[in-house]
């Protein structure tokens, strides 16, 4: 194991986080407070409690999946493109370095980000409303799993994308989308009818239940299904995964 | 340089057991192929030996092959088929020990432009798994005039700057062979001569060097062998020397005191140019040739009455030479 290799890949995408410290860490807090400003305050105190819990609190969990799925996509997404539109991914092509040392490198790197992030939304959130957490292992537990599933699968959208625009693409069109429609902002009983079923088949409400129940103890469902949901989206990501650095897919034509 | 086994004749080199012969090339290349998913065949059938020590500079024209054939070996392009190792490491089965003896300075200036000079080249050297190394790196920066921009940031560096960046990268890991792609494109006199300083003191602590280049007059003054590539093929492989001697040829320009309308008849057996004013006559020579030579057309030229005020010999350059043989491929 190149552990040197490793360490020196974390530490560069770490350093970049630092660097851009306004759009990685201030920008998610900002936005994050205008969440609670709007859904929290102004409208939020107009709604009654979900499932006992007020609404304030309720988002808290939908709002920190919100910006680990969206971030650990473009952290990873970023941090594979990058290289591969500069041309400086030749060295990573050229040293001694496996697929596994790549992959542990930028999804961790990307992950930790989002980790980063998620927990200090957590704690702009325990500014604005009453938190509390009943289940704080499996709180992180979420957290990290999602946070690695959504970095890995940003990992493959930076391999694919061809363009900037193809890059922006599937955060913009499938997973911000997906997310506001999985239940950050309202439990799935309160739809009508079809639409508690259709919004089954959206893979974030597994994961923002799961990790709403790790806070309050309430799910939409069942926090077994959310936990096995969230390991088959990891599964499939690391079979993608092995399967392009199998093939060289866009890497190594 | 160590004595090589491999230029000896057939009848020395059966005295030894046949490992040997591999022992003395640093780099083997066999059978190597490259076909792109576009159907493009980029290298045909690559049979190559690089040995220990040499410069070797692997001359074509563009879309030839050159940049194809050197991803390949370090671990950047996929080949089709064939085989390659580095200091006896299969570059598939054993990449990490083929990989570690490699530094690559690519053609393009491709450096992540937010990070300083001395996070990038530290960077390098730790994803090719060398403990880090302050004086090891410094000596690096310093060799290549960088030590003063250590601070800065890629972006700020001018062309040369950068170029001087990329091959402090390739550098950082002390490899044992060096590819230079290109490497004096686009690059003022001063940086050329650092350069080419440079790669003479790597030689002589024993780096292999491999270079591909449009300047072949560099080619010329700085390689010991010169594999010529075009359309995907090695056309040729020769010690430099050895390949002026063959394929050089010779031109002798004499200056006429009068100008003539065309050449003598008893002179048309030495194909004799007439420049365009009649007032030179150019004589082109193979240095194998068994042509009449020189002498006896001088005598022939006042048997014939022609006379000239100077005249004015040159050796072919490399450059010429490598045009030629272009114009032969079918």
């Amino acid at each position: 194991m190149n552990l040197r290799a490793v360490w020196a890949i974390y530490r560069v995408e770490m350093a970049r986080a630092f660097r851009t410290v306004l759009q990685s860490i201030i920008s998610p807090v900002i936005s994050t407070s205008l969440y609670f400003v709007v859904f929290g305050s102004a409208i939020g105190s107009r709604i009654n409690e979900i499932d006992g819990i007020a609404y304030g609190a309720f988002i808290v969990p939908g709002l920190m999946m919100l910006s680990l799925l969206t971030q650990s996509i473009s952290n990873a997404s970023f941090a594979i493109y990058f290289p591969k539109f500069v041309g400086s991914i030749y060295e990573l092509l050229s040293a001694p370095v496996s697929y596994l040392e790549i992959i542990i490198a930028y999804v961790g790197g990307a992950a930790t980000k989002s980790i980063m992030l998620g927990l200090i939304i957590l704690a702009t959130a325990a500014l604005f409303v009453p938190l509390r957490i009943e289940h704080p292992f499996w709180m992180i537990a979420f957290l990290v799993l999602t946070a690695v599933t959504f970095s890995l699968f940003g990992f493959i959208i930076g391999i694919w994308a061809k363009t900037f625009e193809q890059l922006q693409l599937v955060p913009l069109l499938i997973v911000t989308p997906l997310t506001f429609l999985g239940g950050s902002f309202y439990s799935i009983h309160m739809l009508p009818g079809i639409w508690k079923t259709v919004t089954l088949f959206n893979p974030v409400v597994y994961l923002i239940s799961g990790f709403r129940w790790s806070f309050y103890g309430k799910a939409d469902v069942s926090v077994g299904v959310s936990l096995g949901m969230t390991l088959v989206f990891l599964a499939i990501c690391i079979a993608i995964v092995a399967w392009i650095f199998k093939t060289g897919y866009r890497l190594r034509n | 340089m160590p004595v090589c086994i491999k230029r000896q004749p057939a009848y020395i080199r059966s005295q030894f057991p046949a490992g040997l012969f591999s022992m003395s090339s640093i780099i083997s290349i066999s059978g190597v192929t490259k076909t792109y998913a576009t159907g493009f065949k980029a290298l045909k059938e690559i049979n190559l030996d690089i040995e220990r020590g040499e410069i070797f500079a692997l001359l074509g024209p563009n879309g030839a092959g050159k940049t194809t054939l050197i991803s390949i070996v370090c671990g950047i392009v996929n080949r089709s088929s064939g085989s390659v190792t580095v200091d006896g490491h299969d570059i598939s089965r054993d990449y990490r020990a083929a990989r570690s003896l490699i530094g690559l300075v690519p053609q393009e200036l491709t450096i992540d432009a937010f990070e300083t000079v001395w996070a990038t080249v530290n960077y390098s050297r730790g994803l090719f798994g060398k403990p880090p190394n302050k004086d090891f790196v410094e000596k690096v920066l310093r060799d290549l005039s960088l030590w003063e921009k250590k601070d800065s940031k890629a972006i700020t560096l001018s062309g040369g700057m950068k170029r001087r960046l990329m091959i402090a990268k390739a550098l950082s890991h002390e490899p044992r062979v060096l590819f230079l792609d290109e490497p004096t494109a686009g690059v003022d006199v001063e940086l050329r001569q650092d350069m080419w300083a440079m790669v003479r003191r790597l030689r002589e602590d024993g780096v292999t060097i491999i270079l591909t280049t449009h300047y072949i007059e560099e080619a010329e003054a700085m390689a010991d062998r010169v594999g010529v590539i075009n359309k995907g093929e090695i056309i040729l492989v020769e010690g430099k020397a050895e390949l002026m001697r063959k394929l050089g040829r010779k031109q002798m320009t004499l200056e006429l005191r009068a100008p003539l309308a065309a050449v003598p008849d008893g002179l048309s057996h030495y194909s004799l140019e007439l420049s365009a004013d009649g007032s030179q006559l150019i004589y082109t020579y193979d240095n194998q040739s068994d042509r009449p030579g020189v002498a006896s057309l001088i005598r022939d030229l006042e048997t014939a009455g022609v006379q000239f005020r100077d005249l004015d010999t040159k050796n072919s350059s490399l450059e010429e030479i490598f045009v030629n043989l272009l114009r032969q491929e079918p």
